[in-house]
């Protein structure tokens, strides 16, 4: 039987966490020096930035997260039922291999156990605080949920439609580059740069039907191929006054295609560019939490090919979560019930049909009001109910759908 | 206390959360839409045509599943949204033929132009000074019923010499047909051509031939039954399975019928009076009757779908200079009227009517007929603007 390296190194990740587990003591994280450590942190550190186990006499730490839900989806008045979902079960570790040198990989289970991805594994050498290096499998800095993703964080059970379904969320390829924090006063600033493997023709077809960067995750040898043979570039620049929120633009983009075959142009090259702003703040007054992103794609793709894959794409997504009872509740210090929305609004295909000059459709928009119930920072129980109203391509009468959630995640 | 207030506000979320019928989007009314089987379908046909349903609706052809490599679509639901009318954006063109007969073209790439390719192939650009005509695709509901009539009542309601002096000769379009396809029950053939009906001119014989050729000229798919891939011409290994052409065409034999609306409002039925008073009808057949099906669901079964399946002659605004099979440039087939006020929920909107989309609105389809329909259309411009408005909101109704 022959096993991949990607699936042999799995393998392994796994077989250590759970040895590690085996001989775990944990160690309690003390709750305010967590809420310090977050007025200091950026988008950024989430990868770092998340409760783990400590051992002794071991440089490791482990953690997690299960997400896990039922769902009732009616979609122009037919339902599939009720359904329960196991969403997914992440695992991450870190080591420290020396005082500068740390190591962390995340893996991730989706559809129980079908889907297996190495979402992040990656070695950072830390030079300065403003130039760190980093290299593996890396999370391109898109957007701010693409590194910030961790269930448990977000009030939500489905992830933005802007993040995920458009730009490729969680998205990460094997690549190189460097990061840096500095800090003044109340201000903080931080950057981030790779060079990575770039995306592949599955953007431009695909079963989606449309110009779709997730396409891209389907394609074997996502961390051994890069099919175009030119790096991609991803970066990030952030900004985050304690008192104000946080800011970040990010960029991607490269050529995606396979231009050249045996040193034979055998396409024009064709290139994705993807701008996103992300922002986060907290009105202190209220304690009201507000988080988003918004995002553009423009992708190049032949005259001579269909207006079906669109050239420029748009969304944004915003969640506002406003605290609103916090107390014991049974031995839980500081159990929070939360109100919650979500605004999700993605454009696949920006612009006009050459035939009719009319208005490309293929759109979403989706309106989540939620609850939900804290009993401790890393746990969150949540009740969702999204109404989402669907375009096609042609601007048909909208498809409207609307959907229950009921689930927890929670790190472990 | 405390522990209660939290049971009890536990306990009326569950309550909202098994309410998801209640807020969720109601179905909307089987008339409101095009899609849906026939009525009367048996467990077993019902699963062949989701089957088929999913095939037609949901199956995308990319770069790697055999998607050209020059195309004019990517999908059977990029032409047929909800089982529609098509949208200029999926026009399409066929060139090469001018009179009854052969297309000259067809070393050039006719009939079809492939108007689009994958990245690195070129698509085709029309030769130049070739005939040609663009076209919209139809609607796609009902076509078990239209291919169960029998060819004897093509036969009988054909009238190729105007015996009955009415002005309108309309006749069956005797053609060719490929070997792959069968005989339909009480099929008519003379000297080797059969009574061809689907198409704009009439030229397929059946569902199969329409749905084989369609996979292979607008999607580039390549099969058992058209081997030959349009870029270079040569034959290739399948890129579909037979037994999902045979799905998708049982899908569109069963294909509910268009639901009419509003037939009981007084303007649409003195619409529908008016409509035969002009002679619309004479062409427009409002019911024909089906012969055997093995579908028993549409076995001998009348049906309304305001057409004759016949070939007339529409007069020079409609006559592209060019023609499929054995029709003449100036002849079209009468296409069906049913499920024509639903055409713009698949057309983005607003309304493309006639072969190519050109017209914008019923009355302006009304307005191009020519030829036999042209005493009919100066009936209807000679109608008061009621009369006018309740034609053209009988035919909505459709």
């Amino acid at each position: 039987m022959k096993i991949s390296t990607l699936n042999f190194l799995k393998i392994n990740l796994l077989i250590i966490a759970i040895c590690c587990f085996g001989s775990a003591h944990a160690q309690e994280e003390d709750p305010e020096k967590g809420e310090e450590n977050n007025e200091q942190e950026l988008n950024m550190d989430a990868v770092f930035s998340r409760p783990t186990l400590s051992f002794d006499k071991v440089p490791v730490t482990v953690g997690g997260y299960l997400e896990a839900n039922t769902m009732h989806r009616t979609e122009e008045g037919i339902t599939d039922g009720l359904s329960f979902q196991a969403r997914r079960l992440t695992i991450f570790m870190a080591a420290s291999i020396s005082e500068r040198i740390k190591f962390l990989t995340e893996i991730e289970f989706e559809d129980g156990g079908k889907e297996v991805a190495i979402e992040f594994a990656a070695l950072d050498v830390a030079f300065h605080p403003l130039f760190n290096f980093r290299g593996g499998i890396v999370m391109n800095p898109i957007g701010a949920f693409n590194e910030n993703h961790d269930g448990p964080k977000w009030e939500f059970v489905e992830r933005p439609d802007v993040a995920v379904n458009m730009l490729a969320a969680t998205l990460s390829n094997a690549g190189f580059g460097m990061y840096g924090k500095t800090y003044s006063g109340n201000w903080i600033f931080g950057y981030e740069a790779y060079l990575t493997n770039g995306f592949s023709s599955r953007i431009i077809s695909n079963e989606q039907d449309k110009t779709y960067l997730p396409a891209h995750k389907d394609g074997d040898n996502l961390f051994e191929d890069n099919l175009s043979g030119k790096a991609m570039f991803s970066g990030k620049l952030a900004v985050k006054n304690r008192k104000i929120g946080e800011i970040g633009v990010s960029y991607m983009g490269g050529t995606y295609n396979k231009f050249q075959d045996d040193g034979e142009d055998v396409e024009d090259q064709a290139k994705v560019d993807v701008f996103a702003i992300d922002w986060n703040t907290t009105i202190k007054a209220t304690g009201t939490y507000i988080v988003g992103e918004a995002a553009w794609i423009w992708a190049e793709t032949p005259d001579t090919y269909t207006q079906q894959y669109g050239n420029k794409q748009r969304g944004v997504f915003m969640d506002i979560v406003q605290p609103v009872y916090k107390s014991k509740i049974f031995e839980w210090e500081d159990a929070t019930f939360n109100v919650a929305a979500r605004f999700d609004y993605v454009d696949w295909n920006v612009g006009r049909f050459k035939e009719t000059n009319t208005r490309i459709g293929d759109q979403l928009l989706a309106v989540t009001p939620g609850i939900s119930f804290r009993p401790t920072p890393k746990t969150v129980f949540r009740i969702n109910y999204r109404y989402e109203w669907n375009k096609d391509i042609l601007n048909n009468p909208t498809e409207r759908a609307a959907t229950w959630y009921m689930g927890f995640s929670s790190y472990f | 206390m405390r522990m209660k207030s939290y049971l009890f506000g536990s306990l009326l979320l569950l309550p909202l959360f098994f309410s998801c019928e209640v807020l969720a989007p109601q179905e909307p009314e089987e008339y409101e839409l095009l899609d849906g089987p026939v009525e009367d379908l048996t467990m077993a046909e019902a699963q062949r045509f989701i089957k088929g349903d999913v095939a037609f609706n949901d199956q995308i052809f990319t770069v790697e599943t055999g998607l050209g490599p020059i195309f004019t679509g990517t999908s059977c639901v990029s032409c047929h949204a909800g089982d529609g009318k098509g949208h200029p954006f999926v026009k399409f063109t066929r060139f090469g033929q001018s009179f009854p007969g052969v297309n000259e073209y067809l070393k050039q790439g006719g009939p079809q132009l492939q108007n689009r390719a994958i990245p690195g192939y070129e698509p085709e650009t029309l030769p130049p000074g070739a005939p040609h005509t663009d076209l919209i695709a139809p609607i796609v509901t009902g076509l078990g019923f239209l291919d169960a009539v029998t060819d004897q009542d093509l036969i009988d309601m054909s009238d190729p010499d105007d015996l009955d002096g009415d002005g309108i000769s309309g006749r069956v379009h005797w053609n060719t047909r490929p070997d792959y396809v069968k005989d339909r029950p009480e099929t008519i053939s003379v000297d080797g051509k059969y009574i061809t009906r689907f198409g704009k001119k009439g030229n397929m014989y059946d569902l199969l031939h329409q749905t084989a050729d369609a996979y292979n000229q607008d999607i580039g798919i390549t099969s058992y039954f058209e081997p030959y891939e349009t870029y270079s011409g040569d034959k290739m290994p399948s890129e579909i399975d037979r037994q999902t052409i045979s799905d998708v065409v049982f899908y569109l034999k069963t294909l509910k019928a268009p639901i009419p609306r509003d037939q009981d409002d007084p303007d649409v039925m003195a619409g529908k009076a008016l409509f035969g008073d002009l002679q619309c009808a004479a062409c427009h057949k409002p019911t024909l009757t089906t012969g055997y099906s093995p579908i028993v669901a549409i076995s001998y079964k009348e049906f309304h779908p305001y057409t004759d399946l016949l070939l007339h002659d529409m007069g020079p605004d409609l006559d592209d200079g060019y023609t499929e099979g054995y029709a003449h440039s100036y002849e079209w087939k009468t296409p069906a009227l049913w499920g024509i006020g639903l055409a713009k929920d698949s057309q983005g909107g607003q309304y493309f009517l006639l072969h190519d989309g050109r017209a914008r609105s019923i009355e302006e389809a009304i307005l191009y007929h020519g030829g036999e329909a042209e005493n009919s259309k100066n009936l209807y411009l000679g109608l008061s603007q009621t009369e006018k408005d309740q034609v053209l909101k009988f035919i909505e109704s459709l």
